[in-house]
């Protein structure tokens, strides 16, 4: 009996370990934990670098001893650093353990203990590079959108853009303005939180769908007439285009709704939401603070929902964030490599404190199921509608999407791809906020990314 | 410059608590009467410093006097209850005794930190528990016919959890108290000696069938007033009495069966059930609700890390009721994870010193009753530090003598007073024993030499 005591006695003791040794990292950086902000008593908010060594945050200490918070490059890193009064949000929330930490020389720490004076919190260095997210950030100019930029192979974040944006440096005194603007919400990043409708970037999922209930892309074929009706329902290609006859390949080229809608009517409901949550529709994505993308069909829902649904219409809402993540598996042969911004930590003096592995998040799909989705996403390119990307001295693939969101049929602008297609080198997700088509507004940025990824 | 005190006095307590952890098992292979005492002397050592330290900087962050008068106060209780134990109490526990210092000077430093008005009525309530307590091993002695009274013991545990439910008011979803005191605490011990009296003779079936039934009331109705702690714990503690009563593992198995399936049934039935089971499995998906409790504790140990803030430096006082059921994450917050494995050691070594003086023991009346104190004691740790670490569900009961409670931490003071009781009669019986054999030793040589006489002429 008491063997039995002394056995739970010390699987608790041994669960306090494998707590403290594995979970509690998670705990500590979590948002909610406001234990850190204790540790400002003592230690000078630690710095925030690119990847290329520029400072994106820092805090100056003036001679009457108060600090205040700088960023260098203003409203360009804006969402993804985030601001560190009025609340916290960016990299300010997620890396505020680390920069409230101090690793400096133990000597030094205890001198500047003893002289009362603060010791300097460690630097951390993140993913973003700021060649790409000027890129980034001018590209999209003064319109509304977002754009992300990040490595397949390895899940670190070069550019994250949301607009309309704030000066990070100015945040008290716009605080004001910036709660109250209910039309704007330039406080929301709308890269990781903005909740757009898919538009054909849907058809990706679609796709694979399909493909787990046929086993092959080959032997399809549809006459596309610019529009179908089933159940007395409706679906137009873009313009009424009439693409004709047409095999897989064509129909995701030309992103062909006609052939979408009526593959999503055979498909069904049930089937389309299982291989959407696979893709974590409904479902948490590896950050907490990312939005959840909500998929709500099922097989009770009426055809033209789900013929809507299947071209990314109907009720579906993602992020930016989350089409950038399924893209990054597609890339990655199906696997999704957790996303991450923080590369290292360095203390005050340079030494490294801690460096980020970069993990597996999750297996999406098949490896040849990712082959096959990046071959369809590679005739987008040669011959569908994102031709743009071509002859620009590397190779590419992706999806472009017009999300329609009012009646008179005006849409975001959308796309998501990699760069060069043999071995991925870049993923990007782009949404401009009534944009028109896919090729009109997203493409051009897209290119305009991968061209400074090998150029600049 | 405080600072780098504060920071050193984290080193110097641990270190203090590991030798003291050290101590209190290897004492146990030590058979020299003259080193185990010496031993003991070092711990107390161990405990002053340890209390010197942690008051000084806890004077030095606040810079208030009172905080020196409550410690010179607690010191006077200390020497007190030593003192006194060694005049009145020879024979006792010395390492109990000990490891109850420790754990209250825990508390003591914990609460001082989070709120001294609450340390100084603790410390009220313990010298006030304290000096009842030392009649106890007296009246034990004395009262041989403790095991006779079995149905008064059933009725005074039933009746007063029944008023509790029918009369208290419900505080944090639960009905705990009348006027300000906890009658389950105070049951705990009436219920320990009812199975005790019931089953210390020859345990026919008919026994455990009426054991079964009085324990079912205790914990259904503590279910019902949503005090889902102690229902677990009486419910341990029943099973573990029947099971070293009889020795049939098919009870055991039996009682195994039934908590489990009563455990689903109350999931199913009680919403608060399924919160604990929420919050426990995943707390930050709750966070805004049933979760927050769980999720701040788990930040206190995190951020606190293995070695903790410092006294003063953490924000402990973010966890709800933290003087209550999560003051051990407060601790792990302030003196470190290390220190918290060493608190849960010594909890361990006060079990297995109550379980050791329970084997010691002969007569099945009291083995019963230290087995059961002690099966309460072990489970009541077991579920306030799973539950503040999320390694089981939470299920709001204090830690043992270092929680902020006056019935808790009164009814601990006297579940130990009775163990010491317990264990003083041991030594007699030893000395009863060794008496006997001696007068025996004695006839044999009377006889020998008589024979001898006879021989002689």
């Amino acid at each position: 009996m008491s063997v039995f005591f002394v056995l739970i006695f010390v699987s608790m003791i041994g669960y306090l370990i494998y707590f403290s040794m594995e979970k509690s990292e998670d705990f500590i950086n979590s948002p909610y934990n406001t234990r850190q902000d204790t540790f400002s008593d003592r230690v000078i908010r630690g710095k925030i670098m690119s990847s290329d060594g520029e400072i994106l945050a820092q805090t100056d200490v003036y001679e009457d001893g108060s600090e205040h918070r700088i960023y260098p490059y203003s409203n360009m890193f804006a969402h993804v650093v985030g601001y560190d009064s009025n609340g916290k949000s960016g990299l300010e929330s997620e890396a505020n353990f680390h920069l409230l930490s101090s690793h400096s020389l133990f000597l030094d720490q205890m001198k500047n203990e003893f002289m009362g004076r603060k010791n300097y919190g460690d630097t951390v260095i993140s993913s973003l590079s700021t060649t790409m997210q000027s890129t980034a950030y001018y590209a999209l100019g003064d319109r509304r959108g977002a754009v992300i930029a990040m490595e397949p192979s390895t899940g670190r974040i070069l550019a994250m853009v949301s607009k309309p944006d704030f000066d990070p440096n100015t945040i008290e005194s716009d605080w004001q303005w910036l709660v109250e603007d209910g039309n704007n919400s330039n406080l929301l990043n709308r890269a990781t939180n903005g909740a757009y409708p898919p538009g054909s970037t849907f058809k990706v999922v679609t796709a694979l769908d399909y493909f787990r209930k046929r086993g092959s892309f080959e032997g399809y074929s549809y006459l596309c007439q610019g529009s179908i009706t089933t159940d007395d329902h409706t679906i137009h290609c873009y313009n009424d285009t009439v693409h004709g006859q047409e095999d897989f390949y064509d129909a995701f080229a030309s992103s062909c709704n006609c052939a979408f809608a009526d593959m999503g009517t055979m498909l069904g409901g049930n089937s389309l939401r299982d291989t959407a949550e696979d893709l974590l529709f409904n479902k948490k994505l590896p950050l907490d603070t990312y939005r959840t993308s909500t998929f709500t069909l099922n097989n009770n829902s009426v055809t033209g929902l789900v013929m809507q649904t299947a071209i990314g219409q109907g009720d579906t809402l993602v992020s930016p964030m989350h089409m950038a993540l399924i893209t990054c598996a597609v890339a990655n042969g199906g696997v999704l490599m957790r996303p991450s911004l923080i590369d290292r930590v360095v203390s005050d003096s340079g030494e490294l404190v801690s460096q980020t592995e970069y993990t597996a998040y999750k297996r999406l799909m098949s490896e040849n199921e990712a082959n096959l989705l990046g071959k369809l996403m590679k005739s987008v390119v040669e011959y569908g509608t994102a031709t743009a990307l071509n002859g620009r001295g590397y190779t590419a693939a992706g999806k472009t999407g017009s999300a329609e969101f009012d009646e008179n049929g005006s849409s975001h602008s959308w796309f998501i791809g990699y760069c060069n297609v043999d071995d991925p080198d870049l993923v990007v997700a782009v949404i401009v906020e009534n944009g028109g088509t896919g090729s009109e507004s997203a493409v051009p940025i897209a290119a305009q990314l991968f061209d400074a990824y090998y150029y600049n | 410059m405080i600072n780098v005190i504060v920071e050193l006095s984290k080193y110097v307590i641990l270190t203090l608590m590991i030798i003291y952890t050290f101590h209190c098992f290897y004492m146990v292979y030590k058979q020299d009467e003259e080193e185990k005492r010496e031993l003991l002397r070092q711990q107390l050592m161990m405990i002053f410093f340890m209390d010197f330290t942690a008051f000084l900087v806890i004077f030095l962050k606040t810079g208030d006097f009172n905080i020196i008068i409550f410690y010179l106060e607690m010191m006077v209780f200390f020497a007190a209850i030593q003192i006194l134990y060694r005049i009145f109490y020879k024979k006792a526990s010395l390492l109990l005794l000990n490891n109850m210092c420790m754990l209250l000077s825990v508390g003591f430093i914990m609460l001082a930190r989070l709120d001294l008005q609450a340390a100084n009525k603790q410390l009220m309530i313990v010298t006030a528990g304290s000096a009842i307590a030392l009649l106890v091993p007296v009246l034990i002695r004395k009262m041989k016919f403790l095991n006779s009274l079995t149905w008064l013991y059933a009725g005074i545990g039933v009746i007063l959890l029944a008023a509790v439910f029918l009369l208290a008011q419900t505080s944090y979803g639960a009905k705990l108290s009348l006027m300000g005191i906890q009658p389950s605490e105070a049951i705990k011990i009436t219920f320990v000696f009812f199975m005790a009296a019931l089953l210390s003779r020859n345990v026919t079936f008919k026994k455990v069938v009426q054991a079964t039934i009085v324990a079912g009331l205790h914990v259904g109705i503590l279910v019902l007033s949503v005090d889902l702690g102690s229902a677990v714990i009486f419910f341990v503690t029943y099973l573990v009495m029947i099971y070293t009563a009889t020795r049939k593992v098919s009870y055991l198995g039996i009682g195994v069966a039934g908590g489990s399936v009563a455990a689903v049934v109350a999931y199913q039935l009680f919403g608060h059930v399924r919160q604990r089971v929420t919050a426990w499995k995943d707390p930050m998906a709750v966070y805004e609700n049933e979760g927050y409790q769980i999720v701040q504790s788990l930040f206190a140990i995190g951020t606190g890390g293995w070695f903790g803030m410092g006294l003063c430096q953490g924000s402990p006082e973010k966890i709800p009721v933290v003087k209550y059921d999560f003051i051990f994450s407060a601790i792990c917050e302030e003196l470190g994870v290390i220190f918290g494995i060493c608190l849960i050691l010594v909890c361990m070594s006060f079990f297995l010193m109550i379980v050791n003086i329970s084997l010691q023991i002969k007569n099945p009346f009291y083995k019963l009753i230290a087995l059961g104190l002690g099966t309460e004691y072990a489970f009541q740790v077991f579920l306030t530090i799973g539950g503040a670490t999320k390694f089981i569900p939470l299920t709001g009961v204090t830690l043992p003598l270092v929680s902020y409670g006056g019935s808790s931490v009164m009814s601990t003071i006297l579940m130990l007073a009775i163990i010491q009781g317990l264990y003083i009669l041991r030594e007699d019986e030893d000395m009863e024993i060794e008496r006997h054999r001696q007068e025996a030793a004695q006839r044999v040589r009377e006889r020998a030499e008589a024979q001898a006489k006879r021989r002689e002429p």
